[in-house]
């Protein structure tokens, strides 16, 4: 160091644990909590609109006592979940493959091509309609209009991903002896698995915005379909509480990927 | 010195000495011995890269007999197609012209009768070490005890006995490295191809990688087809030197090694201190650096290239 020079305290990057940052969520959770809370108990608010914290969960107390409209709530969310389920195991089956394989083959992709492009950006309300004439007002139309909707981004990500396998790495299996469609089950698949699960992320997630929709029609079960019902009666009280136990799920849903996703690609930063 | 089985003739002793000239017709390429069923032939490979504007010769009329216990080191300057050159060997590229003999039948698509180590490790991140060793030996279908003897010899092969449960991104470089050559070694191939498989690894992991990759050559005896920019590589490895230059690509030299040490305990240290080494080293770097001058539109680069290179020396 020249004499005279003064050595100027270095900035450190703060490194904060997890923690820390939770803390702030739950605050401004709580913050939240706490404005809905005031503004709900002074009326600010037409109480129709805006029920209070305390309404929400005796309305949710109650629904998970006695059940809503004859079945219980349990028996309602997994009506919700085993459509989408349903719906996302065809995907998962459907998509994967076939998207893996039009990412290798062009000619395969141009097949299938135009029918993905053309149908991706419809609403799915669009062709419900439709749906429910060919399948019916039962399960089947419902799981149908999930299935469609949640199809598209799976299948890109499928597309891409595979098209993405670094050339070496093909090379390379090749080299060591792997060929047709072992190189598909040993290579390209797992080389894709971390993009197709993010992938699924999005499925999922367009799937369950989906959700109430397909509930709308001739049903009488599902937490899309209580959110409808209970809409007929005013009922804001068991509307919110449906609302908070379908992000709830949402969230349970997305962190059990999120963790799959790690747990399968150690190696892949996020 | 002499080694059965291979085409390559040695240059003068003493030739290197003076100053060089390259004489592309004096080339010698007769061929004898190397057509065993083991051998590894080359027969008139040219390359040509179709661009829209104008087409790239990079590789023309190459031939070259390989045995089947070579260690050849490819020294070029940058262009000059040795990457080409053992992406057609590999089968993934397709010569325009010339075709790749192995023990008798033409290669054409890549297979396990040609092992190739990438610059970059190129293990497969979802595999451990002992899987992605094990990989080529379940593509081969082999019974899986045979499998097992096999993954724990190569595994102690290359020193990661230790490692076998790891995931290649909980290695270093060097190991990944290790555990790509003996991922490559597992499936017996008839040559392993390796394209400067070091030159990402740091000084002191790159010695003991050719230290180590030595003492595999002495134990396995396989056919290695090696390139490098590194002349002191060159020379400390490869029983056998080729030297390419550009425009198109070719092979201008092709002779033993007469600095290789064939047997035992090697010194690196020792030996680069030879003055046999000094001389033979400033003889390839100046050989090196005419290819990159006769280059036309890379010129600059490469001298400049080539320039880095002695200076480095
Ligand atoms: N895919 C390609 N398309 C067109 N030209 C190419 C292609 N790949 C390589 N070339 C050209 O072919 C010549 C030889 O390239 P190659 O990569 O084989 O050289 P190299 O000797 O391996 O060089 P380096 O030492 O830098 O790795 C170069 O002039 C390069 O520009
Ligand atoms: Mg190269």
């Amino acid at each position: 160091m020249p004499v005279g020079a003064q050595r100027k305290p270095r900035k450190r990057k703060k490194t904060r644990g997890n923690a820390f940052y939770l803390g702030i969520s739950a605050v401004s959770v709580g913050a939240v909590l706490t404005l809905w809370w005031i503004a709900s108990r002074n009326a600010w608010v037409n109480p129709l609109f805006l029920p209070t914290p305390a309404d929400v969960w005796y309305a949710f107390a109650d629904i998970a006592k006695e059940g809503y409209k004859g079945s219980s709530l349990p028996a309602h969310i997994a009506a919700s979940l085993r459509r989408i389920f349903i719906a996302l195991a065809f995907i998962f089956v459907t998509a994967v493959p076939l998207g893996i394989i039009c990412g290798r083959i062009r000619w395969i992709q141009a097949i299938f091509d135009p029918f993905v492009e053309f149908y991706r950006p419809l609403p799915p309300l669009a062709y419900y309609s439709l749906l429910v004439l060919w399948f019916g007002i039962q399960d089947t139309s419902k799981i149908v209009l999930l299935f469609l909707s949640g199809f598209a981004p799976l299948f890109i990500a499928a597309v891409h991903s595979s098209r993405r396998v670094p050339v070496d790495r093909f090379n390379g299996a090749k080299s060591l002896g792997a060929k047709g469609w072992r190189l598909y089950v040993y290579v390209i698949f797992p080389s894709c698995l971390p993009d197709l699960l993010t992938g699924l992320r999005t499925t999922v997630g367009i799937t369950y915005a989906t959700l109430v929709a397909a509930e709308m029609i001739a049903a009488v079960s599902g937490v899309g379909w209580m959110v409808l019902d209970a809409s007929k009666y005013l009922r804001s009280d068991i509307i919110y509480a449906a609302i908070i136990i379908m992000g709830v799920i949402a969230i349970l849903i997305d962190t059990a990927l999120r963790l799959l996703i790690k747990r399968v690609s150690p190696w892949v930063e996020s | 010195m002499t080694v059965e089985g291979t085409s390559a003739s040695m240059p003068p002793r003493g030739a290197w000495t003076s100053a060089p000239s390259v004489d592309r017709s004096s080339v010698t390429t007769e061929t004898e011995g190397a057509e065993g069923a083991e051998g590894i032939k080359l027969d008139g490979i040219s390359l040509t890269y179709n661009q829209r504007r104008s087409p790239v010769h990079a590789l023309k009329g190459i031939d070259l007999d390989l045995a089947s216990d070579d260690f050849v080191c490819v020294l070029g300057p940058s262009g000059c197609g040795k990457s080409s050159l053992l992406n057609i060997i590999a089968g993934y590229l397709e010569p325009t012209e010339g075709s790749v003999w192995i023990g008798g039948t033409e290669h054409i698509e890549p297979n396990a009768q040609v092992g190739v180590v990438f610059q970059h490790a190129n293990l497969f991140p979802w595999l451990t070490i002992a899987k992605n060793i094990e990989f080529g030996v379940k593509m081969a279908r082999l019974p899986r005890e045979e499998r097992k003897r096999r993954v724990d010899a190569y595994l102690e092969l290359v020193g990661l006995s230790h490692a076998g449960s790891q995931l290649p991104h909980q290695l270093s470089g060097g190991m990944k490295q290790r555990a790509a050559i003996a991922r490559t070694l597992a499936t017996d191939p008839s040559i392993v191809l390796m394209d400067e498989p070091f030159s990402a690894l740091d000084a002191l992991t790159r010695e003991s990688m050719q230290l180590h990759l030595r003492s595999i050559w002495q134990k396995t005896r396989k056919c290695i087809f090696f390139i490098t920019h590194d002349v002191d590589e060159a020379l400390l490895l490869g029983r056998r030197i080729v030297i390419m230059h550009p425009n198109p690509g070719c092979i201008v030299q092709d002779f033993m090694n007469p600095v290789f040490v064939p047997e035992g305990e090697v010194s690196f240290s020792d030996a680069r201190a030879g003055k046999e080494f000094v001389e033979l080293r400033r003889f390839l770097i100046a050989q090196i650096a005419v290819g990159s001058e006769s280059g036309s539109e890379i010129e600059n680069v490469s001298r400049s290239g080539a320039d880095k290179r002695t200076a480095l020396l």
